[in-house]
């Protein structure tokens, strides 16, 4: 190690180990993914200390970058976010945690202690031609029937993902044109063609539960979220069309009362 | 000198890159200051209005005044965030984007004027300088990801859900298209591949690979017609709904430096680099290849893609979400794949003796063999599309259940009301006698 790298190594590594441990003591499943994304590229910039910047830089894109984004994916869509529960789905899960917990620490620490650093050989040889070269070198000359065994069962892997999620399509994929016509056939029905009208934006109310009001001044009982109205909770728009026209009543005082169209909110506010 | 890199640092100290990391950050930031001045301009320009012009000559202090505002506005974080990660992800946003310059070239040696010190005009470079950039690109989305969750809301989270498959899947054809330049480069160093495109810039004869990254480097950038991540008709502004002030204005710098990093990408990866382009290039030797020169072709260039990402902001519309997806799944990256398949196969040749004339005279061959092919292929029958002339060249008004208008070519049948219209209309009655019509039918 030379002097920078060491510096590197003892910055670095006490974060990760926070970061590792932190995953043991995080609530939310989102921020583990967090301190194991830190430790990844806590990995990564070592494997370019060490001069192997090919695995550490691939270590980023594929890992990092794709394979714990896609578990970030999941987390955030199935929504794994409030504290877990800690009931034990199978009985003495914790002890028997702990027991092979302690076990690996012994196998691993066992492996600390009894490891010797002799100086290392090679790595000038192993990267004269470049990093990268030497890895392809090695990979896809060496090995690379394994290479292309892997790689096969990979692809063959990818293919059953593919075909155990996959369902065969009973009709016709509809087209565009074809949801448009089925549209444009429910008109009779009283379906409408257009996206449905927001409710009602009033002066002094803005709300779902309110209607709002079509161009002939009729409240659109549509406009209101069918949840609503199937609760019963909807407002009738004559309720607040009334508050509203005696506010505009006593402002304008005894004056001559502005015909009741032009006071019509939907007017005013759009 | 690092083995497998072209640009030579043995001459650097540590002081020297520290200067030189700051005036990557200091460029990035004043590019960035510049570049909301000019899209606005550009846009404004594209659209026949004279666009910011308030502030400073032309209107160039607005980004400074706009950044001024987001400093001093209310920095407001929302009572369901997860504060930790809500201020880390603009963070993580910001970082990654100003890591990429880098290993980005601006020029070659340069002399520092007043002295024979030279270095290159670049923070560094190693052997696979060009994943490194990949991999900056990919810890970014986990800035735009981490934001749409930790606002706890609903668009935000749909923004970032939308960003993740966006960017992941705009990657691959991305990192496809790049594959092509080092099988031609042989080699993944920015310098070294710049030092190869000496004679022949790689947009020419990896035409097809550089349009797949200028499509992808749209996408991954989140900037229209692919913005879907921050849809403001459907998303609010997605991912950074709940972000204001600073944080906010850190996800806008992010998105502005990510710009600039994929436009440096290409310039350096297809279009030479800092190299002169090429009446200029000849002139005196190439003597304009030397010196700091380099450095103005340089930002021309990356200036040049800038403005492409402005001129299509101002023309494309928006994608929908699912077209999207399949356009960047079943279109661009087996494309990709297809692409670097046929030239890893000429490379194979042309190591393997065959002479380019044969491989050309091969193309040609296989060219014309499917074009005859195609010819005598039975014309397919386009399915009939027109409900309305119903196959027999008549007009149905009520085609598809709804009144339309004829086509061109087509006339309406004559009205059943026709004979009506010859008796005058009564004296008092203000309308014409089609409205009576229109108002009887009702």
């Amino acid at each position: 190690m030379s002097g920078g790298e060491e510096v590197l190594f003892w910055v670095l590594a006490p974060l990760m180990v926070i970061a590792a441990a932190g995953l043991l003591v995080v609530r939310r499943a989102v921020h583990a993914a967090v301190c194991v994304v830190f430790v990844m590229i806590g990995l990564a910039v070592l494997y370019v200390a060490q001069e192997a910047p090919f695995l550490g830089i691939v270590q980023v894109v594929v890992y990092t970058g794709a394979v714990m984004m896609l578990f970030l994916f999941v987390l955030m869509l199935v929504g794994v976010d409030a504290a877990d529960s800690l009931t034990e789905t199978i009985r003495g899960q914790r002890w028997i945690g702990v027991l092979l917990g302690l076990g690996l620490a012994a196998v691993l620490l066992g492996v600390v202690a009894q490891a010797t650093f002799p100086p290392s050989v090679g790595l000038e040889q192993a990267n004269a031609v470049t990093n990268p070269v030497a890895l392809a070198r090695v990979l896809l000359g060496e090995y690379v029937v394994a290479m292309e065994v892997v790689g096969i069962l990979l692809v063959t892997a990818a293919l059953a993902g593919l075909v155990l999620t996959h369902r065969r399509r009973l009709g016709k994929k509809p087209t565009q044109r074809a949801l448009a016509e089925a549209k444009v056939a429910l008109l009779p029905t009283g379906r409408h063609l257009t996206p449905l009208p927001a409710p009602g934006v009033y002066a002094q109310n803005n709300a779902m539960d309110t209607p709002a009001l079509g161009p002939d001044g009729r409240p659109l009982d549509h406009s209101v979220p069918r949840v609503l109205r199937i609760r019963g909770q909807q407002r009738s728009a004559t309720e607040l069309l009334t508050a509203e026209e005696t506010l505009v009543e006593r402002r304008q005082g005894s004056d001559d009362v502005a015909p009741a169209r032009s006071d019509r909110p939907e007017e005013e506010t759009r | 000198m690092i083995p497998g890199v072209a640009a030579d640092f043995s001459a650097d100290t540590i002081v020297t890159s520290i200067v030189k990391a700051v005036l990557v950050v200091v460029f990035l930031l004043t590019s960035v200051l510049f570049a909301i001045w000019f899209e606005r301009k550009v846009v404004a320009r594209m659209q026949v209005r004279p666009g910011p012009n308030w502030h400073g000559p032309k209107g160039l202090l607005q980004s400074l005044a706009d950044a001024m505002k987001l400093l001093l506005k209310e920095d407001l974080t929302v009572t369901r965030a997860d504060r930790v990660t809500y201020l880390l992800a603009p963070m993580i946003s910001v970082f990654c984007a100003l890591l990429v310059f880098a290993v980005i070239p601006f020029g070659p040696s340069v002399t520092i004027p007043f002295t024979d010190y030279s270095t290159p005009a670049q923070l560094t470079d190693f052997p696979v300088a060009t994943l490194y950039v990949l991999a900056c690109a990919s810890i970014g989305v986990y800035g735009i990801v981490l934001g749409g969750w930790s606002s706890g809301s609903t668009y935000p989270l749909l923004g970032a859900v939308r960003s993740t498959a966006q960017v992941i899947s705009y990657e691959l054809a991305m990192g496809l298209s790049l594959v092509s330049v080092f099988i031609m480069a042989g080699s993944m160093s920015t310098s070294s591949i710049v030092e190869s495109q000496t004679n022949l810039w790689w947009f020419l004869p990896l035409a097809p690979a550089f349009v797949v990254y200028v499509i992808s480097m749209v996408g991954e950038t989140n900037r229209l017609p692919f913005d879907l991540p921050e849809a403001e008709g459907e998303l609010v502004s997605g991912y950074m709904t709940e972000y204001s002030s600073m944080k906010f204005a850190w996800f806008f710098l992010a998105e502005y430096i990510a710009m600039i990093n994929v436009s440096a990408v290409a310039v350096t990866l297809f279009l030479g680099g800092w190299r002169a382009p090429w009446p200029l290039s000849v002139i005196g030797d190439g003597v304009l290849n030397t010196g700091w020169w380099p450095v103005l072709w340089f930002l021309a260039k990356v200036w040049l893609l800038m403005f492409f990402f402005v001129w299509v902001r101002g023309t494309l519309l928006r994608l929908r979400y699912d077209q999207f997806m399949v356009f960047g799944w079943k279109v661009l990256i087996p494309f990709a794949l297809g692409w670097l398949v046929a030239l890893a196969t000429f490379q194979w040749l042309g190591l393997a003796g065959v002479t380019r004339t044969q491989m050309f005279v091969a193309i040609a061959a296989v060219a014309l063999l499917a074009a005859v092919i195609v010819w005598l292929l039975p014309e397919r029958k386009s399915p009939d599309r027109s409900p309305d002339d119903g196959g027999d060249g008549r007009f149905d008004a009520f085609a598809g259940g709804y009144p339309v208008p004829p086509l061109p070519g087509q006339s309406l049948p004559p009205s059943p009301r026709a004979r009506r219209t010859v008796p005058p209309a009564p004296p008092e009655s203000s309308g014409s006698p089609a409205d009576v019509d229109a108002e009887e039918t009702r």
